[in-house]
């Protein structure tokens, strides 16, 4: 049974600025947020998996992004090492969820930033990890070390995808799609390499973060905005879910930012 | 160095006037540096960025998931160039590697070094001692690096110089070499180890080597000539007489054969007999060589025989006018020799590498034994040019020399005389800069 870790967004609002999309200026809606991240609870718990959730803290409005809580692989969880000081105290909360619930925690060294899923998707055999915005590659070698697996480092060189699930989505069947200017060449070919079958978003739907996805088996739950994405994948047999994702968008966010696998992998 | 070079910047095409350092650094990748091809984009950084490297050491992952590990030697032309790199490849993931102190072992007994000893290159090395880094004071090839006890200065030492005790530095850890950037802004002759061959023009070349020379005068730098008998052989000695008299040369390292066969010259007019006018042999003119050598080993030694009046013209006339250092050094072959002539090898070698330390230029001419003993003691940033007739010899000398030496396949004669020539000339009819 695959599991979900969720959080109500109870605290969440835009109330500092650590992204190009977030503007304190431009606040959330509050009823809309309510609104839009439970028809998200409500589309996953539909497909089946189990969905966790972990208590909101106040002055954490970002915790609500629980892709960022870390990597799970097995039993085994890696807490983030949040890079930006306002989100460095949801890691805490985190850890202890995991660990209340029998996983083991392995903290990284402290110097080296890793935000977790949102920066490490597995996609066939490697796993793959962006690096500069949030994460230094450096904490790439560690979680290879800790999970004994391959990882696959690449550059994000557009601050508006800081994370590699705002711009990249593996499926299991080997194909994916991306956003490749997001990517450095180097990057890009990296990932190209492994994935000569993907599929290449165009600008105006990658801004809607339409690679920001949850991918469960055949199902794919994602943010409204992309109908050349869901054509090409439709076609390739997934069902798409689309869901506004508005209030999330102001803090750089969709649908995979606000989940996180529990675990993302059972083995590596 | 530089400051000069910049003072002389109006050539268009001007000789290296100076050499720049390269500052490098050590970095180390390791992860999954292949499949994502960090290794590759980190390479391809350094050199788009006008910056060499050389891979010291590499171990490639053998299974899916095992990393692997590169060791980067990087060198940039700015101290700036290098730090701004070196922050842009952390990004990536490089990290310097850290510097250990170097490995010291007492030599075991004189002239004698311990096991291990590194063996030193003829470029600026730096070795870390205490955490702190020392410039090796007189690079050089084939030496060791002693730490002074009380100074804790480096050095190069050679095996006869090494005292049981002495601290040598052992292994290759907390060693920094510092190889000579070539120029790569401009033309020089120095540019890259240049050979002219016999059939190749040689008056372009002999041109700039004038610009060379006037620019050392000028800036009171010391240019070194190393001749052997050759030079008086062929009839170029009256030239090498002008070149010291026009003041371009300050030392001239050779042996007793030239000294003798020049004061020869000067007494007899002859060179083992030669005519030198004529280019036939005299009557009894194998007799003038030795009928000299006693003239100055009765006059008490070369300076003295100018001094006394005996020896009037020639190039030891020259030198002891001019103040030119002359290191004679003795060999198997001598006859004599002479007074002055150093015949312990080792004393002339330390000799040598004494008055070598501030020389800027090098130059070789017809005597390719006594210019690689000279090579092995010259460090890679001295420019040098090697004229011997031949090929062979040219070759020898500018492979063992790899930066900054130029080579001309020629005659002594008619060399030496257009370089004379060109010197002689006013200096913007040789095109030298304003």
């Amino acid at each position: 049974m695959r599991e979900l870790l969720l959080c109500p967004p109870d605290h969440y609002g835009i109330e500092y600025e650590i992204n190009p999309w977030m503007s304190r200026a431009q606040g959330a809606d509050t009823a809309l947020v309510q609104a839009q991240w439970r028809a998200l609870y409500d589309k996953l718990c539909s497909l089946g998996p189990t969905v966790h959730l972990i208590t909101p803290q106040p002055r954490l409005p970002d915790m609500v992004f629980t892709a960022n809580a870390g990597l799970t692989v097995g039993r085994r969880f890696i807490p983030s090492n949040f890079r930006h000081q306002e989100r460095s105290g949801e890691a805490a909360f985190f850890a202890e969820f995991m660990e209340e619930r029998g996983y083991e925690i392995v903290w990284l060294p402290q110097d080296l930033y890793f935000e977790g899923e949102g920066d490490a998707l597995f996609g066939g055999d490697a796993l793959f990890c962006g690096y500069k915005f949030r994460t230094d590659i450096n904490s790439h070698r560690a979680v290879a070390d800790v999970f004994g697996c391959l990882v696959i480092s690449v550059e994000l060189v557009d601050p508006r995808f800081y994370h590699i699930d705002t711009c990249f989505c593996p499926l299991p069947d080997g194909a994916g799609y991306w956003f490749p200017s997001a990517f450095d060449e180097y990057g890009q070919r990296a990932i190209r390499d492994r994935f000569p079958n993907i599929i290449d978003v165009v600008e105006e739907e990658a801004m809607v973060f339409c690679c920001n996805s949850v991918v469960l088996d055949k199902d794919i739950v994602m943010p409204q905005g992309a109908p050349n994405l869901v054509a090409q994948l439709t076609e390739r047999g997934y069902t798409c879910h689309t869901l506004p994702m508005s209030e999330f968008l102001k803090a750089g966010g969709a649908c995979k930012c606000l989940t996180m696998h529990m675990p993302q992998r059972e083995s590596v | 160095m530089a400051a000069l070079s910049a003072a002389q910047g109006g050539a268009a095409v001007g000789l290296a006037l100076g050499w720049r350092p390269m500052f490098s650094e050590t970095v180390e990748l390791r992860g999954h540096i292949i499949d994502s091809l960090i290794l590759p984009k980190v390479l391809d950084e350094i050199l788009t960025r006008g910056a060499a490297f050389k891979i010291a050491e590499i171990k490639i992952g053998q299974n899916r998931v095992d990393q692997s590990y590169a060791r980067i030697e990087v060198s940039a032309p700015a101290a700036d160039t290098l730090d701004d790199m070196l922050l842009r490849l952390r990004q990536h993931g490089a990290e310097v590697a850290a510097r250990s102190d170097a490995q010291l072992a007492p030599a075991p007994s004189d002239g004698v070094f311990p096991d291990d000893f590194y063996v030193t290159t003829n470029q600026q090395t730096f070795v870390q001692i205490g955490g702190k880094e020392l410039r090796v004071d007189g690079p050089m090839m084939d030496s060791a690096i002693a730490i002074a006890r009380d100074t804790r200065a480096a050095h190069t030492v050679r095996f006869y110089d090494v005292r049981k005790g002495d601290e040598i530095v052992v292994g290759q850890k907390g060693i920094r070499v510092q190889p000579v950037e070539r120029e790569t802004g401009r033309t020089s002759i120095f540019q890259f180890n240049t050979n002219v061959s016999a059939e190749m023009p040689k008056t372009a070349m002999i041109r700039e080597l004038a610009r060379e020379f006037r620019r050392i005068r000028e800036t009171h730098g010391k240019v070194l000539v190393v001749a052997g008998p050759a030079v008086v052989h062929t009839g170029a000695g009256n030239c090498l007489e002008k070149l010291i008299n026009l003041g371009y040369v300050q030392r001239l390292f050779t042996g007793n054969g030239l000294a003798v066969y020049d004061i020869e010259s000067a007494l007899y007019g002859t060179s083992l007999g030669v005519n030198l006018e004529q280019g036939a042999l005299v009557d009894a003119g194998h007799d003038n060589h030795m009928r000299a050598i006693n003239k100055i080993r009765q006059a008490g030694g070369i300076a003295a025989a100018v001094e006394q009046g005996i020896v009037t013209r020639g190039i030891m006339h020259a030198c002891i006018q001019h103040n030119v250092d002359i290191v004679l050094s003795g060999s198997i072959r001598d006859d004599g020799p002479i007074p002055g002539v150093t015949t312990d090898a080792v004393e002339a070698q330390r000799i040598m590498r004494d008055k070598l330390r501030d020389v800027s230029l090098v130059l070789m001419m017809g005597s390719m034994l006594h210019s690689i003993a000279v090579m092995n003691m010259v460090p890679a940033h001295i420019e040098v040019v090697c004229v011997d007739i031949d090929p062979r010899a040219v070759a020898r000398l500018t492979t063992q020399q790899t930066f900054r030496a130029v080579g001309l396949v020629t005659d002594i004669e008619p060399f030496l005389r257009e370089l004379t020539e060109q010197l002689e000339a006013p200096a913007d009819a040789t095109g030298a800069a304003a």
